[in-house]
């Protein structure tokens, strides 16, 4: 344990990073190990050759989370939302959201969905969403009616566009706390 | 209506309900009885006639004079045992019919103890005109009556749920058993050293042997009840996944225990064999049923030209598995379950559509009458069964069930709850506590022991059937009731959504992608991996043409656009029947501009149409929502609103003048049609659904 404290004190803004994120030191300090591990040419920061040079990751849609250099504390709120829900850690009123609320988590997921940013998951959005998930197994046509049917059913104010609002109320049966969820991350 | 007329028509129909019940248990009771008295005049028939063959042979040039043509004689050991059979079936068939015509007993007394009461009376009825009882017979039990409903709920296994929970499901099963058996088997034996008197000659071994019988928590007897209950599907499957799991464990305590005590000592030796022995078991008789699975869904791979056959394989292969896994002794139950859910996927897409749904019903009809028979058969036997009632034990006996079963619960919870994300509340621990019903399985085991190694079996015996009669009745009688007390969440209807579907595999996806990220390989690594290897390598093999490449998505998809297509094109048939129904007349004022339209079409295209259209029904599959035995049909999906549906309508009118001025000339050959749908640059949502959308070629 003594060790940990000693990595933990080399880790900058340690004590702001795990208030906010909710991880243990422990954690913060195995999530710095594996940052550093990424990190192949020791620039101190990620750019996204780094998540390409992981195999497995070719086809994923979290490589576009990485659009542009990210730092250490980035990287550690970015696996904050992945953390499991505690019912136990006490609520400040005055404080916002954790970071691994309910909200947040579907904020997450659809910020990527949503590529241009505009608040709303477009067709095109969607289907290039479609594309990378079937990859060449389907035809053209099929996407664009899965794409149709999609936004017919969550769309509720008939903008030909999936509003977070929108995405919310069609996830809401859900369980995503649970879902989106990792265990190792508690 | 006045109270007065209120309480004449209810008292009419109970009249009518009880003359039925009564009726059909007295013509019940009289076949059978009938089939006893056969049995005991059989013998006199069968002297007689093999003295008529001897008499005819000597004589056979010479016609007996005294005799005349016999132009009606009557043979009944010819067709005896048939006869018998079927009669039982017919009255269990009987009985689960007239159960639903009493009035009030349905919805409080769970249909097990009917049928028990039921066995219970027709065993009296029996032994008061004297013959001779029919008993359940443990081979009958083990072979015949016990396969389809584990087949049943084996092939219908919720998947999902069922590997989520996975490790709390070993853990009750395997952990839990264990200590419910020592803990009776132990506590017990202490209070008989007490108590002395005729329980002093009981052992320790027995004891243990006892306990290990009485702790295993009874496939049967929890589907019957919890069926009926809907509750929701964790705890459904934590008590059910528990229920079949325990069988492993129970035939190795089972075995070493009965071995030990007629070996008269135990060695540590011994010991350790009998855990090696448990794995041997359980994963023995995965294998099997992983084995058999394999080969059935290779078969159904080939089974293009003769499709009437398909739903034998199912059952053939799943009852070798079983059958061979209990030759070496190893749990049948788990080949069983292993082969069901092996072989599902892959036979699924291979049989056609009829083949599917013939295997659904037959399995739900044959399990259903199983289970009537094992329960009608469980009330004559404890009519019928040598008894031997010792106050102190029974009473002891359902105790220290009761008492071990709550401990192992709220013990291994805790432990559990360290390492899952939905944690186990204290309603669900009760409910999966009370939830441990005994059943057969029980009884039949209890009967099986040798009677010369044990001189107390009846003692054993009778305290097993008072252990049954009570879970089966106070707690199944009870549960119904306490679930709605303590507001115990219930099934809730889903409805399968595209968005949820979507964002569901979007979700896993980047589950792993970030697990890949952190270096850490978890659950959807592992679940990502077992799938690709599913996709590249086994599917080319087990799946029949060009189905083995269709992604899981596009089924889905596929499933959901039929079940809209039905509902539109029933709704849409609807309004040509009557003015009446409500929806219909949003509809009708639509669907009559529809057929104006539609004149257009000749006779020949809609026969085409039509023919597509059965083959796109063949093609996809209807997902079972439940796997209910009482409710076969789909439910209704009732949310689906108006709204909903009048938009559908609104869109596909825009473009059904575009569908029909598009010309459609090439609607001959099926790889021509499938080519041209593909071709076609419509903003159709699907070509099933274009196609579903004319009401009036719906005959």
């Amino acid at each position: 344990m003594g060790s940990t404290n000693s990595t933990l004190s080399k880790i900058p803004n340690a004590g702001d990073l795990m208030q906010e994120t909710g991880f243990s030191p422990a954690h913060i300090v195995r999530l710095y190990d594996r940052y550093k591990a990424l990190d192949k040419d020791k620039k101190g920061h990620l750019c996204p050759q780094d998540f390409g040079a992981i195999k497995e990751l070719a086809m994923n849609p979290i490589k576009q989370v990485c659009q542009e250099v990210l730092d250490f504390p980035s990287f550690v709120r970015i696996l904050a939302h992945f953390r499991p829900v505690d019912k136990n850690r006490p609520k400040d009123p005055n404080s916002p959201e954790h970071i691994n609320s309910r909200s947040n988590k579907l904020k997450f997921i659809f910020q990527l969905y949503d590529q241009d940013k505009d608040g709303k998951i477009s067709r095109q959005e969607l289907l290039q969403v479609l594309r990378t998930m079937l990859e060449k197994q389907v035809t053209e046509e099929q996407l664009e009616s899965i794409a149709d049917r999609t936004i017919q059913e969550a769309d509720l104010d008939r903008d030909d566009a999936i509003s977070f609002d929108e995405f919310r109320k069609s996830m809401e049966k859900v369980n995503i706390e649970h879902k989106m969820s990792i265990r190792f991350l508690r | 209506m006045t109270a007065r007329t209120r309480f004449c028509g209810g008292l009419l129909r109970i009249s009518r309900a009880l003359r039925t019940v009564a009726l059909s248990l007295v013509t019940g009771c009289v076949f059978s009885v009938h089939a006893s008295f056969g049995a005991v005049h059989g013998d006199n028939d069968t002297s007689h006639s093999s003295g008529h063959g001897t008499h005819t042979k000597t004589h056979n040039t010479t016609y007996p004079a005294t005799r005349a043509f016999p132009v009606l004689t009557v043979n009944y050991d010819h067709v005896r045992k048939p006869f018998e059979i079927s009669l039982w079936i017919l009255l269990a068939s009987l009985m689960k019919l007239g159960f639903h015509y009493i009035p009030r007993v349905s919805s409080v007394v769970p249909e097990s103890c009917v049928l028990i009461v039921v066995g219970l009376l027709v065993g009296g009825l029996i032994r008061l005109l004297g013959e001779t009882l029919p008993v359940l017979d443990t081979q009958l039990f083990f072979l015949c009556l016990l396969p389809p409903i584990i087949l049943d709920a084996g092939y219908f296994l919720p998947t999902r749920p069922f590997t989520e929970n996975l490790g709390t499901i070993l853990v009750f099963a395997v952990v839990g058993t264990v200590w419910n058996s020592f803990f009776i088997g132990v506590v017990l034996y202490g209070v008989c050293q007490i108590e002395g008197e005729q329980l002093a000659a009981v052992d320790l071994l027995a004891c243990l042997l006892f306990g290990s019988i009485a702790s295993a928590v009874d496939p049967v007897a929890v589907l019957a009840v919890f069926e009926e209950i809907h509750i929701n599907e964790l705890l459904h499957i934590l008590v059910f996944g528990e229920s079949l799991l325990n069988d492993a464990v129970t035939v190795v305590l089972y075995h070493l225990f009965e071995e030990f005590a007629s070996e008269g000592q135990v060695t540590v030796v011994d010991a350790c064999l009998g855990m090696v022995c448990f794995f041997v078991v359980a994963f023995g008789g995965i294998l099997v049923g992983t084995v058999f699975g394999l080969v059935a869904a290779v078969t159904s791979r080939f089974t293009a030209h003769s499709r009437v056959i398909e739903p034998l394989f199912v059952f053939l292969y799943s009852y070798m598995a079983y059958l061979s896994a209990e030759v070496f002794h190893l749990s049948g139950i788990m080949a069983l379950i292993a082969c069901g859910v092996v072989m599902r996927p892959y036979v699924e897409a291979n049989i056609s559509h009829k083949s599917y749904t013939t295997v659904k019903n037959v399995l739900k009809m044959w399990s259903s009458v199983s289970e009537t028979l094992i329960f009608i058969f469980l009330g004559v036997s404890t009519v019928a069964g040598p008894h031997s009632w010792n106050w102190a034990f029974v009473i002891i006996t359902i105790f220290l069930c009761l008492i071990s079963r709550v401990m192992g619960v709220v013990g291994l919870t805790f432990i559990i709850n360290k390492f899952r994300m939905v944690k186990l509340t204290g309603k669900d621990q009760f409910i999966v506590a009370y939830g441990g019903l005994r059943g057969a399985i029980a009884f039949s085991l209890a009967f099986l022991l040798p009677s010369d190694h044990f001189p107390m079996k009846n003692m054993f015996l009778t305290a097993i059937i008072t252990l049954i009669f009570f879970t089966v009745f106070v707690q199944g009688m009870t549960i119904r009731p306490l679930v709605d007390l303590l507001a115990v969440k219930k099934k809730k209807q889903t409805k399968f959504t595209i968005n949820e579907e979507i964002h569901s595999q979007f979700i896993n996806h980047m589950l792993s992608g970030i697990e890949n990220v952190c270096g850490h390989y978890g659950h959807h690594h592992w679940r990502d991996k077992l799938s690709r290897f599913n996709k590249y390598y086994v599917k080319k093999w087990l799946i029949a043409g060009e189905r083995s490449q269709e992604p899981q998505l596009i089924s889905f998809y596929n499933k959901l656009e039929l079940k809209q297509a039905l509902l539109v094109a029933e709704s849409g048939s609807a309004a040509n029947i009557g003015p009446g129904l409500s929806s219909a007349a949003l509809l009708s004022a639509q669907s009559q501009k529809q057929r104006t339209v539609m004149k257009n079409i000749s006779k020949e295209r809609e026969e085409e149409i039509r023919k597509i259209l059965r083959a796109n029904l063949q093609k996809t599959r209807q997902r079972l929502h439940s796997y209910n035995r009482h409710t076969l049909v789909l439910e209704e999906e009732d949310e689906w609103s108006t709204v909903q549906l009048r938009r559908q309508r609104v869109e596909l009118e825009k473009r059904m003048t575009h569908y029909l001025t598009v010309s459609a000339s090439g609607w001959d050959s099926p790889p021509v049609r499938r080519a041209r749908f593909q071709s076609v640059k419509s903003t159709w949502p699907n070509p099933v659904l274009q196609l579903a959308f004319l009401p009036s070629t719906w005959s």
